[in-house]
C-alpha cells in the first residue's frame, strides 16, 4: 500500500511542477464542451444531452492525461527504473492509476460545475449523493482501464493513435452507464434515481473487472525487451 | 547489393499450399459453388420476408466464422502467454484468426444492414447484438493495428495476447450494458422457444453447409496466413544476417 502511494505522489509531484493538466488538458476539455454546444446548437437539446457531452469531454481528456502519464516514463527508461524500485509491478499499476484518478476527479468535479453554468444543468440533494458515487467509480474505471492500455501502447512507435483506437472501445460500457446515472442525478424524465444506482453498481463492477486484469496483466507488459 | 544467402534460402521454400491444405481448398471451393446455387436458385423465397432471406445464407455463416475466429484469437492468445517454448507459433495463429475475423465481421455487418434495410427499413439499429459486434470489430482493428507496429517478434506476442484476453473480457461488459441500454433484434429464428424448427429443410441444410463451407475457408486461410507470417518472419532473420554479411564484406575490402 505504501509504494502505491509513493508512485502515485511521484506523478503527482511531476504534474505539480509541469501542470500540463491545468496547462493543456483543463482547457482542452472545456473547449470541448464549448465546442458540442456550438455543434448542437440547440438549448433544450444540450440540456438533454449534457450527461453524456460531460463523460464524452472527459474520456477525451483521459487519453491526454494518460499519455502524460506514460510520456513521463517513457523517457530515459523511467519505467525500468521506477519498476526495479518496487517488490510488484502491481503496485506500480495501482499508485499510478490512482494518480490518474486524482487527476481525473479533479477535472470530472470541474466539468460538472461547467456543465451547470454552460448547459444549465440542475442537482438537488438526493441527485448529488448519486453524482458524487458516479464520479468516483466511473473515473476510478476509467483510471484503470487507461492506466492499463497505456502500458500497452507505452513502448510502441505511434503510441498516440493507438491509446483511443485501443481504450475507447473498452471504455464504451462505462461511457454508457456514466452517462445514464449522471442523467439520473440530473433529474432527467426518462431514467429515475433507483436505475441510476443500477448503472453506478455496473460502474463499480467495471472498475473491479479491469483493476484486477491491470493488476495481473502489468507485468509482462512493463518489462521490456528482454 | 549482394543479397545472394537470402535468395538461396528462400529459394528452397516452395509457398504456404501443402497436400493436406490443397485438400481443404478443394472442398470449401466444391461447398461454396454448392452453397450459391442453392441459395440463389434452389430455396424458396420466405413468405414474409421474400427474396432478401436469401441474405441469411452469407450474413449467418459469416457472423458465426467471426466470432469462432475471435474466439481462436483468444484461446490462441492464452496458450502463448501460458506455454512460453511455443509463444510465437501460438501468437502467429491468434494474428492470422483475428484478421481473417475481421474481414468476415465486416462481411456480417455489411449484409446485416443491407438486410436491415429490405426488412427493418433501416441500415443500422442501435440494438445488444449489432452494437457488442461493432464494438467486437473495431476492438479487433485496433488489435491488428498493434500488431503491425514493427517490433520484436516476442514482445509483438505478449502485448498482443493481453489485449486480445482484455477484449474477451470487454464483449461481455459491452454485451451486458448495451442491453441494460435498450433492445430490438430478430428472435433467433432457427429455434424458437417451443424448438419446432420454422425454415423449411432445404432452407436449413443450405444455412448449415454455409456455415461448414465457411468455417473450412476460415480455417484454410488460417493456415496459409500463419505460414505466410512464419516466413516473413524468417525472411527478416535472413534478410538481417544477409545485410550484416554484406557490411562485414564491405569493410574487408
Amino acid at each position: 500500500m505504501k509504494s502505491i502511494i509513493v508512485v502515485a505522489r511521484k506523478d503527482l509531484r511531476i504534474e505539480g511542477r509541469s501542470r500540463t493538466l491545468l496547462a493543456r488538458v483543463v482547457p482542452f476539455a472545456l473547449l470541448v464542451l464549448v465546442l458540442f454546444a456550438v455543434a448542437l446548437d440547440s438549448e433544450p437539446l444540450i440540456l438533454r444531452a449534457s450527461a453524456g457531452l460531460v463523460w464524452m469531454a472527459i474520456l477525451f481528456a483521459t487519453m491526454l492525461v494518460v499519455q502524460r502519464s506514460f510520456e513521463i516514463e517513457t523517457s530515459d527508461a523511467a519505467l525500468d527504473s521506477v519498476l526495479s524500485c518496487t517488490s510488484s509491478p502491481s503496485r506500480v499499476y495501482f499508485g499510478k492509476a490512482l494518480a490518474t484518478f486524482v487527476q481525473l476527479f479533479a477535472l470530472a468535479t470541474l466539468l460538472v460545475l461547467c456543465s451547470v453554468v454552460l448547459y444549465g444543468s440542475r442537482v438537488d440533494g438526493d441527485g448529488l449523493v448519486l453524482l458524487v458515487t458516479v464520479m468516483l467509480t466511473a473515473t476510478a474505471g476509467l483510471s484503470l482501464v487507461g492506466t492499463l492500455y497505456g502500458v500497452v501502447v507505452a513502448r510502441l512507435n505511434g503510441r498516440d493513435s493507438l491509446l483511443p483506437l485501443l481504450s475507447l472501445p473498452v471504455l464504451a460500457p462505462l461511457l454508457i452507464g456514466a452517462a445514464r446515472a449522471t442523467e439520473a442525478a440530473f433529474g432527467s424524465q426518462t431514467i429515475d434515481m433507483s436505475n441510476g444506482w443500477a448503472w453506478t453498481a455496473l460502474l463499480a463492477v467495471y472498475a473491479v473487472v479491469f483493476g484486477s486484469a491491470g493488476a495481473v496483466a502489468f507485468a509482462p507488459l512493463a518489462q521490456g525487451d528482454s | 547489393m549482394n543479397t545472394a544467402p537470402s535468395h538461396v534460402a528462400v529459394a528452397s521454400i516452395r509457398g504456404t499450399g501443402t497436400g493436406a491444405t490443397r485438400v481443404l481448398g478443394a472442398i470449401s471451393l466444391a461447398l461454396l459453388v454448392w452453397l450459391v446455387v442453392s441459395a440463389l436458385f434452389l430455396t424458396p423465397a420466405d413468405v414474409v420476408q421474400g427474396d432478401s432471406v436469401r441474405i441469411m445464407y452469407v450474413h449467418v455463416p459469416a457472423a458465426w466464422v467471426a466470432y469462432l475466429a475471435f474466439i481462436t484469437t483468444a484461446v490462441a492468445s492464452g496458450c502463448s502467454l501460458v506455454r512460453r517454448h511455443r509463444t510465437l507459433g501460438f501468437d502467429r495463429v491468434a494474428g492470422a484468426s483475428a484478421e481473417v475475423g475481421v474481414l468476415f465481421m465486416g462481411m456480417a455487418l455489411v449484409t446485416g444492414s443491407l438486410w436491415g434495410r429490405l426488412t427493418w427499413g433501416t441500415f443500422w439499429q442501435w440494438d445488444p447484438r449489432l452494437t457488442t459486434t461493432l464494438f467486437l470489430f473495431i476492438t479487433y482493428v485496433g488489435y491488428l493495428a498493434v500488431r503491425q507496429v514493427d517490433v520484436d517478434p516476442q514482445q509483438r506476442a505478449r502485448r498482443s495476447a493481453v489485449i486480445a484476453l482484455l477484449a474477451v473480457l470487454e464483449i461481455p461488459l459491452v454485451h451486458f450494458s448495451v442491453v441494460l441500454w435498450r433492445s430490438l433484434h430478430q428472435e433467433a429464428s432457427v429455434l424458437n422457444a417451443d424448438g419446432d424448427v420454422r425454415l423449411d429443410d432445404l432452407m436449413l441444410f443450405t444455412l448449415f453447409s454455409g456455415v461448414v463451407a465457411f468455417t473450412l475457408v476460415f480455417a484454410w486461410l488460417v493456415i496459409h496466413r500463419q505460414r505466410l507470417t512464419a516466413l516473413a518472419d524468417t525472411e527478416r532473420v535472413i534478410g538481417l544476417d544477409s545485410a550484416i554479411a554484406v557490411r562485414r564484406a564491405e569493410v574487408a575490402r
